[in-house]
């Protein structure tokens, strides 16, 4: 498998704080990692560096083989910020024109909507299973209705990799299940390799191929079966202290 | 009334001005209105005045410039006060809506000291105030259908990445969208649509043709297309029914056409609380809750 994203010696400091030191890491085409890690750990800081919303300091970020900073085809990744929550709810606009709204660049200044672009559309949302409503309006629907449509206006220019920041937030616990096994379809049935980042750790083991720890430094990363087994002794180091879990399978103990 | 459009000009070029102005103020309307940049509109207009003030003055001084018409002084003001925001809007980040009061009170504080030196109000600077349709010239006419012409299509050809840049900027903005040579066309169309206005209701009221349409069709309208729709159809009925309300009664068209828009946004907020009101009985009754 070729890896999409590669990351090697990566660290970054805001003036004197170091929030990200010596990560290595590498996502493969076709999986699904979760980053996990408590607030402050370096997540968010991780994931604008991948985006080129940050400038790299020190280490290699590769993006489809290619060095970050010639990179050229952000097109092909795509991305779901923790904002999209925040927006405006009371914006007149309806879900069908929020999703072409991820068409603008591509479609380019001056040019116009068409049917084709219109059929892209419908089938960003028929991916995230909102296509019955279109017409609505965005402030009309649900947390979790609402970050579905943000994930199909990613998806509407077609990105071989979406990233997600914290996608769970604002998303009913009754909804969190049925919102993975929609990224279970766009990872496995629509090929689209999947990266989120989530302090969230208690339901994400199973629900993933690869996970990676992160605080400051990179704790753990690899299988995400693996994880389940270590996770216990990790999770304390990357928290710092002793953490209780709860899963659906089991209850641990804190120690 | 109607025999009077064929007879008279001036009646005609109020109504033809009317009938542009009911289209490109709701329309940029929407866009300043969801941009939560409503008060830009007050700002621009007072500016305006200053302008215009500005041009009156020089008129009295200066003998060549006789004739000019005041209209050009006040967009040059217009669009200068409008480039002012923006940079003020830079300066203070966390406070962006202290742009607004500081260009507003600076344009108005400027503007005072023009009239006083012009010798105080004439007629002529009151139609401005509070707008006249008798004073609606051929010249004006044109330059507001010209006005218009650029202003729709360049709507049309932008529509995309305004409407982007309005529902989320930061997206726009990571997507690679000349975000900020598009807010600056957009604001120049704003600061010149506002002086266009401002013959026909007034500098006072100018930018209700702007937000009350807009206040009304959010209200009802389905998504941001429906929404363009009604304000331009509210802003319509505003402006035309305004104008023949005020012909018969003999009351101030800008006015008249102001409350008329208060009238139809209070008639809309009622019509979305019976909506309302039905959609949860129904709910009620099928006992499904949401």
């Amino acid at each position: 498998m070729t890896s999409i994203i590669e990351i090697k010696h990566l660290s970054y400091r805001y003036d004197k704080d170091t929030v990200l030191e010596n990560i290595n890491l590498s996502i493969a085409e076709g999986s699904f990692l979760a980053i996990v890690g408590p607030n402050g750990s370096g997540k968010s800081t991780l994931l604008k560096l991948i985006l080129g919303l940050l400038k790299l300091q020190k280490g290699e970020i590769h993006l489809f083989g290619q060095e970050i900073r010639r990179f050229k085809d952000w097109q092909r990744i795509g991305y779901v910020s923790q904002k999209a929550n925040s927006f405006n709810t009371d914006f007149p606009a309806t879900v069908f024109e929020v999703v072409a709204s991820g068409l603008t660049k591509r479609i380019g200044m001056f040019n116009r909507f068409t049917k084709e672009h219109e059929a892209r559309v419908l089938d960003a949302l028929e991916a995230v299973d909102m296509a019955q409503f279109k017409n609505r309006n965005i402030g009309e629907l649900s947390g979790g209705q609402q970050q579905r449509v943000f994930i199909a206006r990613a998806l509407v220019s077609e990105p071989q990799v979406l990233i997600l920041d914290e996608p769970t937030v604002g998303v009913d616990a009754e909804n969190v299940n049925a919102f993975y096994q929609m990224l279970d379809y766009l990872n496995k049935s629509k090929g689209i390799t999947l990266m989120l980042v989530t302090h969230d750790i208690g339901t994400i083991s199973d629900k993933v191929s690869h996970v990676a720890c992160l605080n400051k430094r990179l704790h753990f990363h690899g299988d995400s079966k693996e994880f389940e087994q270590l996770r216990m002794e990790d999770m304390s180091n990357a928290y710092g202290h002793d953490v209780q879990l709860l899963t659906h399978h089991h209850e641990y103990g804190g120690r | 009334m109607i025999q009077g459009l064929f007879h008279y000009e001036f009646l005609q070029n109020a109504f033809l001005t009317g009938i542009l102005i009911g289209i490109i103020a709701p329309l940029l309307g929407v866009f300043i209105v969801v941009r939560r940049l409503s008060l830009i509109a007050d700002a621009l207009s007072h500016v305006t005045l200053t302008g215009i003030a500005a041009s009156l003055l020089l008129e009295r001084s200066v003998a060549p410039l006789t004739g000019l018409n005041p209209i050009y002084m006040g967009m040059v003001f217009s669009v200068g006060g409008s480039l002012f925001i923006e940079k003020l809007r830079e300066v203070y980040k966390s406070y962006q809506e202290l742009a607004i009061p500081i260009i507003m009170s600076g344009g108005i504080g400027l503007g005072v000291i023009f009239i006083s030196l012009a010798n105080g109000f004439n007629t002529d600077l009151f139609s401005y105030l509070f707008g006249s349709v008798s004073a609606v010239s051929r010249t004006d006419l044109y330059v507001i259908l010209a006005i218009s012409i650029v202003v729709i299509m360049i709507i049309r050809l932008l529509y995309k990445e305004l409407f982007i840049l309005s529902f989320d900027e930061e997206y726009a903005k990571a997507s690679g969208i000349a975000a900020k040579s598009i807010h600056f066309i957009f604001i120049v169309m704003v600061a010149l649509v506002i002086a266009a206005s401002m013959r026909i209701v007034g500098v006072l009221l100018v930018s209700s043709l702007m937000t009350l349409p807009v206040a009304a069709s959010i209200r009802i309208a389905k998504g941001f297309k429906q929404t363009i729709f009604y304000s331009i159809l509210f802003g319509e009925i505003s402006v035309l029914g305004g104008l023949i309300i005020s012909y018969y009664a003999d009351f101030a068209p800008g006015g008249t056409i102001v409350m008329l828009a208060v009238l139809i946004l209070v008639i809309t907020i009622l019509i979305r609380k019976m909506m309302a009101k039905n959609y949860s009985l129904k709910e009620e009754m099928s006992g499904e809750r949401s």
